[in-house]
């Protein structure tokens, strides 16, 4: 699959021992990790740093370059800004910090809602990082996903890259025509603009499937390899959940 | 509206994941009905429209930013139930790929933006059919309609969800007011761009219009010489 607008630089390629991974092993255990980070109980501290140890080492293990994740992480800055606003909407009890008060459960709730995001959104970062798309897509198949959603998506990030392409030069015609979109008057151009480019793609879609379909396609990537996932492999990626779920187990036992 | 991992408590994305996972198989045995080999693509096509549209963060009032949720466009082009599996593969690729949405809240955000949006989306569109006359505009008004209140009804839930297992102590009234009344804003330009792309696709592509599949074909008119004096 061809990295597109959409997809460009969420794919780093390499030779790690997690990229070599399967990818359905990456995802149960993304999934199970991220389980884990919001089950900890947000009091305790310690648990948090240990799991932010853990990933630092699967970036380590990947090569996956800490300003890279950082770059990525922008995606959280909405919630970010609404947890910051917490201490100072929530209600309950009130504590001094630097002479402004601030509620005492507001702060314990941003600061919850923050670990744990930023984990989630670094951990995802880090299996987008060492997958690629079509690995993705695979691996999810491999988990059960039914045939349609996967079939769905696999065409979804294959269009992207159609309807960037098309909007791309409807905008250079537009323009070179003299018409710059500068105010809400118009925006009814840019609307008609958006149902001309559903269409246009739409049709180039349509020939991209019967092009498919003439090279033999029914409805699934061919499969590469079509060996069982070695247990090996599996138990690879279970270390990241089990060493978190041990952090949890204490986190709990300890309270 | 994209929840992160954490936000609410393990329960509730548990049980939310479980209502979206009922959710989607309902919507993926109903499916069957909307998909033939032609449409497989056209899915895929509302897909990767439904991505883009989300993508566009617009600025509201008081410095947040909201995008648009896509469920009713998605509905009225290709049906419900391959609605509800498009804006839902959009949530789990932005979850997966794009680390937008957390993986563990990802069924709480499938209930909000995929399967609230869809049946109020549709439900008041098909209302609306019903009572209007059987022309275009009417189908461009029920999508409208649909569209303008599908995304407070998502605003509502998310509320609900969040009362019931919220991590942060914020009463339910100011969640609420605060959700619906930024809810009703991006609702307003969730109307506007779905009238106006359902309208421009009806003028034409009308085949490509699912909810507008009531509506009779418009037969070829061959006009000769004669019939245009005539006429």
């Amino acid at each position: 699959m061809s990295a597109g607008h959409g997809s460009a630089g969420l794919y780093r390629a390499g030779h790690s021992a997690l990229h070599r991974l399967p990818a359905q092993c990456k995802i149960a255990a993304h999934l199970a990790f991220v389980l884990v980070v919001v089950c900890t109980p947000r009091e305790t501290f310690w648990p948090y740093a240990a799991y932010a140890l853990l990933l630092a080492a699967v970036a380590a293990v990947a090569r996956v370059p800490a300003g890279f994740v950082a770059r990525r992480l922008v995606i959280e800055v909405p919630f970010v800004l609404f947890a910051l606003a917490l201490p100072f909407l929530a209600h309950g009890p009130r504590v001094d910090v630097l002479g402004v008060g601030l509620s005492e459960s507001g702060l314990w709730s941003a600061w919850g809602i923050l670990a744990k995001a930023t984990l989630g959104v670094i951990a995802s970062v880090l299996l987008a990082a060492t997958t690629s798309q079509r690995d993705l897509l695979l691996g999810l198949e491999r988990l059960g996903m039914p045939r349609t959603i996967v079939q769905i998506a696999s065409f979804m990030l294959r269009y992207a890259d159609v309807i960037a392409g098309e909007s791309e030069r409807m905008r250079i015609a537009r323009e070179s025509r003299g018409f710059t979109p500068r105010h809400l008057g118009h925006l009814p151009v840019v609307a008609k603009s958006a149902g001309a480019l559903f269409i246009r793609s739409y049709e180039r879609g349509e020939r991209v499937h019967l092009a498919m379909l003439s090279r033999g396609y029914d409805g699934a990537m061919p499969r590469l390899d079509s060996s069982a996932t070695p247990a090996s492999a599996w138990a690879t990626a279970a270390l990241l959940p089990l060493l978190a779920s041990v952090a949890l187990a204490l986190a709990w036992a300890g309270r | 509206m994209h929840v992160p991992d954490g936000y609410l408590d393990g329960p509730t994305s548990l049980a939310c994941a479980a209502v979206a996972a009922a959710g989607v198989a309902v919507s993926l045995r109903g499916s069957r009905r909307e998909l033939d080999e032609r449409s497989a693509p056209l899915a895929g096509l509302v897909a990767a429209f439904i991505f883009a549209v989300q993508m566009l963060n617009f600025p509201v009032a008081a410095g947040t930013s909201g995008h648009l949720l896509g469920g009713t466009l998605a509905a009225v082009l290709i049906g419900p139930w391959t609605g509800v599996l498009c804006v839902s593969v959009v949530l789990i690729v932005q979850a997966l790929f794009f680390a937008d949405g957390g993986v563990s809240a990802l069924g709480v955000n499938v209930v909000n933006m995929s399967l609230v949006t869809v049946v109020v989306g549709w439900g008041v569109f098909a209302l609306v059919r019903a009572v209007l006359p059987r022309t275009r505009g009417s189908v461009v008004v029920g999508s409208v309609l649909g569209a303008a209140l599908s995304v407070p009804a998502a605003a509502v839930v998310f509320t609900g969800l969040y009362a019931v297992g919220g991590t942060a102590d914020i009463s339910t009234g100011t969640v609420l007011a605060q959700m619906v009344g930024l809810h009703v804003l991006i609702g307003l330009g969730e109307a506007l761009i779905t009238g106006l792309t359902v309208s421009s696709v009806l003028a034409t592509r009308p085949d490509l219009v699912h909810g507008a599949r009531h509506l009779a074909g418009r037969t070829l008119d061959i006009r000769t010489p004669e019939t245009a004096l005539a006429a």
